[in-house]
Order: C-alpha cells, then structure tokens, then sequence
C-alpha cells in the first residue's frame, strides 16, 4: 500500500464503468476494493475486477444504489475504511456524506458541508458571486415571490431562465419569453421541483443564448487548491452531454488563465477537498464567461483531461481525501495536445435514442497510441436495464485538435459492441461535419443538427444493423 | 386462466401508475379497449407506455408495482 494513505480499504458505492475505473485507481494506490451490488450486477464487469463483493439489495436504485443504510451496513461487516461515490447516485448527497462521516469512515469527496452549500444551486451563485466569480445576470438567491421574479425578468431581459435552487445536471429548468410564461411557468416550476427534489425554491438567470459550455477541473486538500484547466462541452443532446473535449478550442489562453484562476478562488474559498468541476457558459459574442454551477464529484468526463495534464484524477482525489496534501503545485501543471471523449450509450440514435438494454454479442476495443476505452462491458455481458445507459466512453489524444477528430474517427471504426445498437453512428457523423471540425457550435447546436439530419443517422443505423 | 396475456416488448421496471402518488392505470374488474394505457415499464431511467393489444377484462397482474420485468413477460392478464 502506498506510504502515508489514511486508508486501507475502499467500498466503491456506485456500478457500470466509473466503479471499474475506481477500482483501477484503488488497486495502482495498492488499496483493497470492495464493490457494492444490487441483485442485477452481481455478474458485472467491476464485480469481476473488486476484491469483494457486497450484495446490498434489489435493482432498483431506491433499494439498492440510492440505499444509504444498506452501504453504510455493507461498509461495516466488511471492515471497509472508506467510500467512493462516483458520479451519480449519492455521490452529491450531503446527507449520505454526513452518515459516512459520522460512521468515522473516510468519503472520498468534499465535506458534507461543501457538497450541501454547493447542492444549493442558489447559494452556490452567491458564494461565486462573493469569490469574485461571474455570474450569469439573475436573482440573488431564491426569488420570494411572482411580482420578484416578474420584476427581475423585465429588468434582465428575457428569455429568462426559472431554475429550481435544488435542481442540477440540466434537471428542472424552464425557459421564458416573456412576463406572461413567467406567471405560467413559476409557480408550475416551485411545485415541480418541490415534488422532484423537495425543495421548492427557484431562482431566476438570464438565458444565454447561443453559448458554449466550459467548465475547469479543480482538486483541493482542503488547504489548497490546484486546477488541472478547462474542458468544452458544448455538444448537448436534452442538456445531457454527448462529447467533451480538452482544453476548449473557443477560448485564448488570456480567457483561459482568468477562467481558471477564478474556479480556483472559488473553490478555495470553500476550503475545497476533492476532485470538482465549476461550470461556465461562455458567451463568444462577448467574451464573458458566467458561472452555472459547481458538481462536487469526479466527473464522466475527467479522462480528457487526464490525457492531456498526464495525471490521474481518480489517484488524485483519494489522496488527497486520505489525508495527503496535494502533490502538485499549480506550476507543476501542464497540459498538452487535445483530448475528445464521447459516450458511448445503449441508446438507437436512428430510433429517437430509444434505450436498448442488450446482450454484448462480441466486443472489439480499438488500440493504439492515444486511444482509450473507459467502459463495463465484456463479451456475453448482459447489460440490467435499471440503470443509465452509458456503457462506456472512447477517449482520444492527439497534438492537436484535427489529428484527434481524425484519431476518434478511426478508433470508432475500430470499435464494435455487437448484440445491441449504440451512440457509436452518431459521433462518426459529427466526426464528420464540418461545424463539429470548425469548432462553429453551442450548447443548442447538437439538436438542430440532429433535426436537420435524421437521414444520416437512420443509413448508418440501418448499415450498423 | 387468462383469455389474453399483454407482454411488456421491453426488460426494465414495472409501473401500474403514471406517477407514484395517482392511481394506477387499470384495475383488476376494469373493461380496456384496445391501445389504452395499461403500464409503464422504465428502462435505462426513461418511460414508455404500455398500451393494450386488444380489449377485455382486467383479471390479473403477475407482477407487483416496481417489479423488475423480462422482455417478453406478461404484465396484465384479460379475460
């Protein structure tokens, strides 16, 4: 075991491919894993790869994933010393950080108190806004009633966004165009996000429009923070990312040090410890860049970034939650060429991305330089249909960002998960369009495109069948 | 024994609401016509509707609200 780890042995609390790349990381720090299961992953790819295995209920999340007494239980009788989270689940639940804590086991993530005020999206607007950070034009905090959010709305200019303080991930948004949406869509979004996360605060920001999506990788020791720079995700299918790369190819190096600079003051300011990500819609017309929010776990895209700072996220966040200082100083941090992942889902582009849970018939993994394959899958896996539909990620690296496109177009060729329909066509298409190799998008972009062109997905789709 | 069984064309969960606090869909007694909305079943955390393949009466449902479910498993029972 490496020297100088408070732990020794770590319960992954999470399944499909970030379980596997978890256990990864815990065995190259020399750790035992143990993976938690429901009844339909007994049989997965990280139950196969643990150290042990804890059954901790039925398939369904509520009962199993979600469960936090049956983890905590799990964690005990197996003498386990610490929790990972992953993405997803509880990763981002204060509470669930809490009872780890209070069960005198390490969390592998930020302290409950960190994830709470950041799980406050309109809290975490005002703690940015105190850093120093940008914030997208809007309320201060949770709007108190309609005449504060119609008088906010006419003051900022519509379309406004109404947002639910508890929401997150694209979830409990709404748009309008004008006061009278307002009066409609205010009190329908508080009730919504009452009954969806059981808060019913909303808060107001100004839509922008046309923007791209920037976020900036952070870990800190709970002392120090370090950022490890930006990723671009601008490719968006229902605010759901689909493509992400490192560094974004929007923005100059003098936006990109300020933007940088001010994820660290934020996370700072917080006493951050952990891997996370603060996101920001960038606005090119003008330049601006505005903070949305802060997602206080590792994230589904964190290898692009890996590939291009040489550094392993994963490593990196246990570490420092095991009561390490960081490694590294901001100096010591580079970054180099350009990285792209898509994900890869059990979904039929040609048929509206309808789920397909399947059986992998055969699995062949592209190789070569630059080229990585983060999933769950092996040959005869049948995929549980209780869970999300991301079977894996494919992750080039290349110098730079045309010989990366190029790179992912033949690794996808080199790609096959037979049995079941996959995103794979989609992003050899836009692998291939020209807006996606001119770097011409926005968050928007992804869903016109694909309304402009159903034809191409449906040939593919059908030659992939 | 049942006159005609519906079978969920999809593996995930079974639902027999349209949300956990409204009633369910049918009832055992109650006439369906067919294409009516007689479950949901969630896979990969999106809903599809279940719709009757023909028309009779509600007898029976193998499965609990919130069972896991098979493609190809029957979900509602018709006399």
């Amino acid at each position: 075991m490496e020297q100088g780890l408070s732990i020794r042995k770590l319960l992954i609390a999470n399944r499909g491919e970030i379980a596997c790349r978890v256990i990864r990381a815990a065995k190259e720090l020399g750790l035992e894993t143990v993976q938690v299961v429901s009844e339909a992953d007994t049989d997965s790819l990280a139950a196969r790869m643990a150290d042990e295995v804890k059954l901790i209920g039925p398939p369904h999340p509520a009962k199993s994933y979600l469960d936090a007494g049956a983890i905590l239980s799990a964690a005990r009788e197996c003498g386990a010393d610490a929790i990972h989270p992953g993405y997803g689940f509880l990763s981002e639940s204060a509470r669930f950080a809490e009872a780890v804590e209070s069960a005198g086991l390490t969390f592998i993530g930020p302290l409950s108190d960190t994830i709470r005020l950041m799980g406050d999206k309109a809290a975490a607007r005002t703690q940015a806004r105190d850093a120093g950070v940008p914030t997208v034009p809007g309320s201060d905090g949770v709007i108190k009633d309609l005449d504060e959010a119609l008088t906010l709305a006419e003051a900022i200019g519509f379309p406004v966004m109404i947002k639910a303080s508890a929401g997150g991930g694209g979830r409990g948004i709404r748009v309008a165009k004008n006061s009278d949406e307002v009066c409609r869509m205010a009190p329908q979004a508080s009730s919504e996000a009452k009954a969806a996360f059981g808060d019913n605060g909303i808060y107001i920001e100004k839509l922008i429009e046309s923007a791209r999506h920037i976020e900036v990788q952070v870990l800190g020791d709970g002392f120090n923070v370090v950022h490890f720079f930006d990723r671009e995700c601008s490719l968006q299918r229902r605010r759901q990312k689909v493509w992400e790369e490192a560094p974004s190819a929007a923005i100059s190096d003098t936006v990109r040090a300020l933007l940088c600079a001010s994820a660290v003051d934020l996370a700072k300011s917080v006493n951050y410890r952990g891997a996370g990500t603060v996101e920001y819609l960038y606005d090119e017309a003008t330049g601006e860049f505005y903070f949305i929010e802060m997602n206080t776990r590792i994230q589904v895209e964190h290898p692009v970034t890996e590939m291009i700072c040489g550094t392993d996220l994963v490593i990196g966040m246990i570490r420092v939650c095991a009561g390490q200082r960081l490694a590294l100083t901001q100096d010591e941090i580079a970054r180099k060429g350009h990285a792209i992942e898509v994900r890869l889902n059990a979904e039929d582009p040609a048929n509206s991305f309808m789920p397909f849970p399947g059986i992998v018939t055969g699995l062949r993994v592209p190789k070569g330089d630059g080229i990585r394959f983060d999933h769950m899958l092996y040959d005869g896996y049948e995929i549980p249909p209780f869970y999300d539909s991301l079977l894996g990620k494919l992750i080039v690296w290349a110098p730079d960002r045309a010989q990366a496109i190029t790179r992912l177009t033949y690794a996808l060729d080199g790609l096959a998960i037979d049995g079941l329909p996959t995103t794979a066509p989609l992003y050899s298409a836009l692998a291939a369009c020209a807006e996606v190799q001119a770097n011409a998008v926005h968050t928007g972009w992804m869903e016109t495109w694909l309304e402009q062109n159903t034809d191409i997905l449906t040939k593919q789709g059908e030659a992939a069948a | 024994m049942a006159r005609h069984e519906i079978k969920s064309p999809i593996p995930g969960t079974f639902y027999r609401k349209p949300a956990p606090e409204e009633p369910p869909f049918v009832e055992i007694g109650d006439a369906v016509a067919e294409g009516d909305v007689v479950a949901l079943v969630e896979v990969m955390k999106s809903f599809h509707p279940i719709r009757a393949d023909a028309e009779g009466i509600v007898s029976g449902f193998p499965l609990e609200d919130g069972e896991p479910v098979a493609a190809g498993m029957t979900i509602v029972e018709l006399e």
